[in-house]
């Protein structure tokens, strides 16, 4: 760092504090050579920069049902995952916003026996809002809600791996796992697995909203909105810097930018796509987009005719101009898919080669190599699995055209769409949310004995290699063997990645934040800790 | 039916059909003929869709929202279709839809209506009794769930609006015939020996047409606004048919978006224009109508 | 037995039928829907395991004759049950606990709307009737027409454009709760009451217009005019009381549509109605809480019904005092 630049930084931290006025340090920045526009820019940018505390921040966001519950085994979307876990909680780990899981309420993790034995230690001076401090007993209390035979959580399977979970001393929780997994800690950082406070008679206190997080619940009216103030105890230090925060479900997309736009609500989740450009243009406005781990797919059933041919599978892949969908139906916002659902921002992700693009002759070549002249089957689609899904399987069918494809779109109803069609017809349109790591997607959706192998593809390589990178802690070795995966996925699997989606947000100008994470929308569901007034 | 001496019931017209028709429009106000004017162009265009869009139904032709244009006259809409061929396209879907719906709801209703006033008994108890349960569920909320269990398809749509406004053309169409079937010429041509059908179509039907020809006015348009309601709700009628009340639910969002062009009006403004366009030229017919049979005279 | 008590003793019986036949026929449609409460809570994470343990707590697991005799046993004795959600938790959550604030929001903008819009309408329809066909008429009759024809939630956007957005004279968002205090909770609910006033004025002006020209050509009104009675005076004195029995059943209808047809105009301005509850708890599948809402639509509809005919016969000397 040369001199000028030294000096200037330390003047613009000097007058973010109030040490020296907007004046001197303009003076100061004309005299070393920097233009006025430059050094009033650089002004403002590092007061927005600097957190301040103070505000109630609301935001509206697009989900959210009367039939909502504390309970977080059910937490069904955004609105319960940002509000009562990302506002009101901790998990055990957290993932940061470039990707990696660091220490929440454990401080410290470590593991042995080949990743299969795990021991957490609990942060020393975390308290929940009523004081008591969080021990080793709470967290076994609270793992141990999603566990129960009788048990209706979303977490259940996530946990379905340990085998022992027991508190070691009141800092200590060890966990034994049936096979070596050395992504244990991403897998408790899920916004269904808060650290809550445990009872006298051993099961956890869900009800009270009684937390570790950096607000207190106020109030929480299912449907309608929650509300929070700040808990001046919260052990992380330089987060939480609103007054109190408050979460609208407001679930139509034009009564939430109208919201936005009317100065109620300061930050809305799932803009309107159609009308974003003139949302842009309105300079009260920011908009931010991130590619998150989400993707809209078309899976085949691969152990049905035609889709039991690798080469029908490459046929139909190359059958779809990815980018014109994503033009028309998504108005040019998101990433086309490669048919590798690893999002690129997951650690270990590759793009495997050759790209899937749309490609007629070579999808009529991979006809041809079937012993096919021409191809028809259905495809099921609904709005349920992603919304687009029907405009976009239109488009596709006349891509499919050219390469004489012909897809018979068949639209069946939004309502029961997961129970009675995905996982039933032989080929759907399909949603993920995505996963923070390579081996939670691939075991989610992709391995041979996964309840939820939407391709019902099994690939002996692939599941050997799975198990392997699994309890491998050589990150060289492991990433050799996730490109390796991937690019079996990409070449024999029968998934077609469309796109990874984008969170395509909005808020008030005045709002200052770090770099955004992606593995959830409103900043890893943690905006109301990460985020503040400028 | 009896077939015989049709001398007896036919009654010669003292003036032909045309004459008749040419007396009555040359008395029509201003306001009926402004409604006969939109009628007419609603349903030519509505007829000769094909022909007179420029572009086709669901055509991207362009970008997004492009304002009018001698291209495209009214602009394109949120995936740059014609909006131009689009309002077109949706006369058909939409007036077909509602004009199919709303005589189905009638025959359906009307029939019952008339048919349990005449005979009334257990008949008339069982179909009032679901009658009035039907009217005390929420027709919008019911739509949505017979929808989502019999699934969205436009039959589907159109058999269940039906379905749910027969039940109100039901109970107008009853509570009017009561009135009708107790008059001395209904006695006489049971006396006669008419059958069910003679007095349902020949004695009650012409005398409670009034009442029934308005409420066809109004149900008519409440189909397009149910339509609308149910696809603001996300049901309803499904894209990329053109139809006026998914049309302005569809691009809702423009609708508080600042017009900032001055030609430019959004998007949503056209079909919800062409929407109370017709429903004010149906209504000032059906006034005219209504005043012409009301017996009431005209006074300047 | 007294005509009118007659009539209301009828009429609640026969509404205690139709409230049972609107519980079967709901409770039918409810069981008719693809996939169940804990497949629509879960979504696409619904495993068989865990959609078997929701089953089971929540006592789906059981023959859908059962559940309804329980259910309808336990009306009876006046307990609504218990919402699906927060059921096998600590809290349950009652669904008369539930319904309670939504119901009063609701009445709540009805009542709002049907003080302003009745007067209005009344009014308007009276003064059109008086001038008919003059040029008021005509500009009254176009714009109400308009605004009948009008979706709701277009009238609701534009509203909110002029009044929250480009003039930020009112709240956009209308969320209210139980402690917002009144005048809050009238100011916050202004636009979507003024809203719904647009959208039943129209139907009410042109029943109440529609009725007295009706009676303007029956004979005792010509012997008024004939007798040089002022048209004015005619139609107050004359007209009006003949007049009430049909005006007095479409503004029940259009009261009643206040209560249970708001849905849309709900989802707009983030109203928590009781409209919003009931399609929510739909696609939930939340049976106690549809039945309930099902039950309380249906019984105010059948209430403002009886209140028209009780006025009908109220005004009808012949059927007030019969042979």
């Amino acid at each position: 760092m040369d001199e000028t630049t030294h000096k200037l930084t330390t003047a613009l931290r000097q007058a973010v504090r109030g040490r020296i006025s907007r004046r001197e340090f303009t003076q100061l920045a004309l005299a070393s050579g920097v233009s006025l526009a430059a050094a009033n820019s650089m002004f403002s940018k590092a007061w927005a920069d600097e957190p301040k505390k103070g505000g109630t921040l609301k935001i509206g966001v697009g989900h959210g049902a009367t039939t909502d519950s504390m309970d977080p085994g059910t937490y069904p979307d955004q609105f319960t995952g940002t509000a009562l876990w990302g506002t009101l909680a901790n998990s055990l780990t957290e993932i940061d916003a470039d990707g990696n899981v660091v220490g929440d309420i454990a401080e410290s993790f470590e593991s042995s026996d080949g990743a299969k034995k795990w021991v957490f230690k609990v942060r020393k001076g975390v308290t929940f809002h009523d004081g008591k401090p969080v021990t080793a007993d709470d967290v076994v209390a609270s793992l141990q809600h999603h566990r129960g035979a009788d048990s209706k959580s979303a977490a259940k399977s996530l946990l379905k791996e340990i085998v022992v979970l027991k508190a070691d001393g009141p800092d200590t929780v060890v966990f034994e796992l049936t096979g070596g997994n050395a992504d244990f800690p991403y897998t408790v950082s899920d916004y269904h697995m808060p650290i809550m406070p445990k009872k006298p008679d051993g099961t956890v206190d869900w009800e009270s909203g009684n937390r570790t997080g950096a607000y207190k619940l106020v109030k929480f009216e299912p449907g309608v909105k929650a509300t929070f103030t700040k808990n001046e105890n919260y052990y992380k230090p330089g987060k939480g810097w609103f007054d109190a925060v408050e979460f609208y479900s407001i679930k139509d997309s034009a009564a939430r930018t109208n919201a936005l736009l009317s100065g109620e609500i300061h930050y809305m989740d799932r803009c309107d796509l159609k009308t974003l450009d003139q949302l842009q243009a309105n300079t009260d406005f920011t908009v931010t987009e991130i590619t998150g781990y989400g993707h809209y797919i078309y899976v085949m059933n691969v152990t049905q005719k035609p889709f039991d041919d690798v080469n029908v599978r490459m046929a139909i892949k190359y059958s779809m101009d990815r980018k014109d969908i994503l033009d028309k139906v998504f108005f040019g916002h998101g990433t086309v898919g490669n048919d590798n659902p690893i999002a690129p921002t997951v650690k270990f992700a590759v793009d495997p080669l050759p790209k899937h693009v749309y490609d007629p002759d070579k999808a009529k070549e991979y006809l041809k190599k079937a012993g096919l002249d021409s191809l028809a089957f259905d495809l099921s689609v609904s709005d349920a699995a992603f919304s687009g899904a029907v405009d976009s399987a239109i488009l596709w069918k006349e891509h499919a055209k050219k390469a004489g494809i012909d897809i018979n779109v068949i639209k069946e109803p939004d309502d029961g769409y997961w129970d009675n069609v995905w996982l039933k017809k032989p080929f759907v349109a399909s949603y993920w949310s995505g996963r923070p790591t390579v081996d939670w997607m691939m075991t989610t959706a992709y391995a041979a004995d996964a309840a939820w192998n939407d391709t019902f593809w099994k690939n002996a390589r692939f599941n050997e290699l799975l198990v392997a990178a699994r309890s491998e802690t050589d990150e060289p070795k492991r990433a050799a063997m996730y490109a390796e995966m991937q690019q079996i996925l990409h070449d024999d699997g029968g998934l077609v990645n469309m796109q990874f989606n984008p969170y395509v947000e909005a808020h008030v100008k005045n709002m200052g934040h770090g770099k955004v994470a992606a593995n959830w929308q409103l900043d890893g569901m943690r905006i109301a800790e990460r985020w503040w007034f400028t | 039916m009896t077939a015989q001496a049709p001398d007896l019931r036919s009654v010669r017209a003292r003036r032909s059909l045309w004459q008749n028709v040419r007396r009555t429009l040359a008395t029509a106000p201003i306001s009926a003929w402004f409604g006969m004017i939109v009628i007419v162009v609603y349903v030519t265009a509505a007829i000769f869709a094909p022909w007179l869009a420029p572009y086709g139904e669901s055509e991207v032709v362009g970008r997004a929202y492009q304002p009018s244009s001698e291209q495209f006259w009214l602009g394109t809409d949120q995936i740059g279709r014609d909006l131009f061929s689009r309002l077109i396209y949706g006369a058909r879907n939409t007036i077909g839809i509602a004009f199919v719906t709303t005589m189905l709801s009638f025959a359906i209703g009307g029939t019952l209506g008339v048919l349990t006033a005449l005979k009334r008994g257990w008949l008339d108890q069982a179909v009032s009794r679901i009658v009035d349960a039907f009217l005390a569920i929420p027709v919008l909320i019911f739509a949505l769930m017979l929808l989502a269990v019999f699934g969205k398809h436009i039959l589907n749509l159109i058999l269940i609006l039906a379905l749910l406004d027969s039940t109100r053309v039901f109970r107008l169409a009853r509570a009017t015939a009561l009135n009708v079937v107790v008059m001395d010429y209904v006695e006489a041509a049971k006396l006669r020996g008419e059958g069910n059908r003679w007095i349902i179509f020949k004695e009650v039907l012409p005398n409670i047409l009034p009442p029934l020809i308005t409420e066809f006015g109004l149900r008519f348009c409440f189909v397009f606004l149910t339509i609308a309601a149910l696809s603001f709700l996300g049901v309803g009628i499904q894209p990329p048919t053109a139809d006026w009340g998914s049309m302005v639910a569809e691009s809702k969002t423009l609708i508080t978006f600042p017009v900032r062009t001055f030609p430019y009006i959004p998007a949503p403004f056209y079909p919800a224009l062409a929407i109370a366009l017709l429903t004010v030229g149906i209504n000032f017919v059906v006034d005219w109508f209504l005043h012409k049979t009301s017996g009431l005279r005209d006074e300047k | 037995m007294h005509p009118v008590l007659k009539t209301v003793l009828q009429r609640l019986g026969l509404g205690l039928l139709t409230l049972f036949v609107v519980s079967v026929v709901i409770f039918a449609s409810l069981e008719m829907l693809p996939g169940g409460f804990a497949e629509a809570i879960l979504g696409q994470g619904a495993t068989p395991e865990t959609v078997a343990a929701f089953n089971h707590q929540v006592g789906l697991d059981r023959p859908a004759t059962v559940r309804y005799l329980e259910w309808i046993w336990n009306i009876l004795h006046g307990d609504f049950g218990y919402s699906y959600a927060g059921l096998g938790g600590n809290i349950k959550r009652s669904v008369s606990e539930l319904i309670a604030p939504r119901l009063y929001n609701t009445f709540f903008l009805a009542i709002m709307t049907a003080v302003v819009a009745v007067p209005l309408s009344l009014f308007l329809g009276i003064m059109a009737a008086l001038y008919r066909n003059s040029w008021y008429d005509r500009i009254v009759n176009t714009i109400t027409l308009t605004t009948i024809a009008t979706p709701e939630f277009f009238i609701a956007y534009l509203l909110m454009f002029f009044f929250a957005i480009k003039h930020r004279w009112f709240y956009s968002l209308s969320t209210v709760s139980e402690n917002t205090p009144l005048l809050e909770h009238m100011y916050r609910a202004a636009l979507p009451a003024l809203t719904l006033t647009l959208v039943i004025v129209a139907h009410m002006m042109r029943m109440t217009r529609a009725s007295l020209i009706n009676l303007l050509a029956s004979p005792y009104m010509e012997m008024a005019q004939l007798k040089g009675v002022p048209r004015r005076e005619a139609i107050v004195k004359h007209a009006l009381p003949n007049a009430w029995a049909p005006i007095a059943t479409v503004i029940a209808f259009n009261l009643a549509y206040l209560v249970v047809g708001v849905v849309v105009v709900e989802v707009v301005y983030v109203y928590p109605g009781i409209g919003q509850l009931m399609v929510d708890s739909v696609s939930s599948r939340d049976m106690p809480v549809v039945q309930a809402c099902a039950l309380i639509f249906a019984a105010t509809y059948i209430l403002l019904n009886l209140s028209a005919d009780i006025v009908s016969i109220v005004t009808n000397p012949r059927l007030l005092h019969p042979k």
